[in-house]
């Protein structure tokens, strides 16, 4: 038995090491793993929330605790969507920059 | 009383695992510990009764994603981070912002926490079946069909604006 705060503990960690280095790294890639890190932070909420829901799930029945995971597979959906198109704008920015360095990278036009 | 002694070393190897990202100079580095904390969250996952969610996260995340990440960093022969200073605003009010946030969770859930009950593997007034594909595949394709079918469209789009991109101009 792990009580539900310890994971949203670990949940919150992570999500604020994600935070951290979004805002303190200056590789453009590097940022970009960061995001996915918050992104695996929220999973981890949703999937111990889904887990709680299971076991202590009101008289009503209005709550699928199983919604959960549905959407933990949405944000993953989306997360690959975006490290393709991310990744794809990371690739042409380095063609006419040369750099990675986000500080060097101050033009919003390619 | 297993179950809290292996959610304590995979959350440890989870926290490493990200602090490395953190600390790590070269991208290939840190793409390596990112590996590192989605595989231990995926056995995270499978502590808190979720198979398919644990099974795709090592196969989309830490199989497809990261793999495009490390293609991406070799093709651009990403070197060493540079020591620029980057943004005041960032650091100056950014960083004691996430500080304060992660101080006012981590009390919230630490003083709160113990009305909130627990997670336990084998629950006994839960289905059996939570969590498995059978269960998953009925939700997703009963109440979630739409969004489930607009993913696909998403997943389109996103293939073709990583195509047009990424294409060599002229």
């Amino acid at each position: 038995m792990v009580p539900l705060s310890w994971y949203l503990i670990l949940s919150a960690i992570l999500f604020c090491l994600g935070v951290f280095g979004f805002l303190l790294k200056r590789n453009i890639i590097t940022i970009f793993m960061s995001i996915e890190l918050m992104l695996n932070a929220v999973n981890l909420s949703f999937v111990a929330f889904a887990n709680y829901w299971n076991t202590h799930a009101p008289a009503g029945g209005k709550i699928i605790p199983l919604s959960g995971h549905a959407f933990v597979f949405f944000v993953m959906v989306v997360a690959a969507a975006e490290a393709a198109v991310g990744l794809a704008i990371i690739i042409s920015v380095f063609r006419t920059r040369e750099t990675l360095n986000v500080d060097r990278v101050n033009l919003l036009k390619l | 009383m297993t179950h809290q002694l292996l959610f304590i070393v995979f959350g440890l190897i989870c926290v490493a695992g990200a602090i490395n990202l953190l600390v790590q100079r070269h991208p290939i580095s840190s793409a390596l510990s990112l590996v590192v904390v989605m595989a231990s969250l995926a056995l995270i996952y499978l502590l808190l009764g979720a198979e398919f969610v644990a099974a795709i996260q090592v196969i989309v995340y830490a199989g497809a994603i990261m793999v495009l990440f490390v293609f991406v960093i070799m093709l651009l022969n990403a070197g060493a981070e540079e020591r620029t200073r980057g943004s005041r605003i960032a650091l100056f009010i950014g960083v004691p912002g996430v500080i304060v946030l992660a101080g006012t969770v981590g009390w919230l859930l630490m003083a709160g926490g113990s009305h909130m009950g627990s997670v336990s593997l084998n629950s006994s007034s839960g289905s059996s079946s939570f969590g498995d594909t059978h269960a998953i595949a009925n939700l997703l394709f009963r109440n979630f069909l739409l969004p489930f079918e607009i993913t696909s469209v998403l997943i389109l789009i996103a293939i073709m604006g990583a195509v047009v991109l990424g294409k060599k101009e002229g």
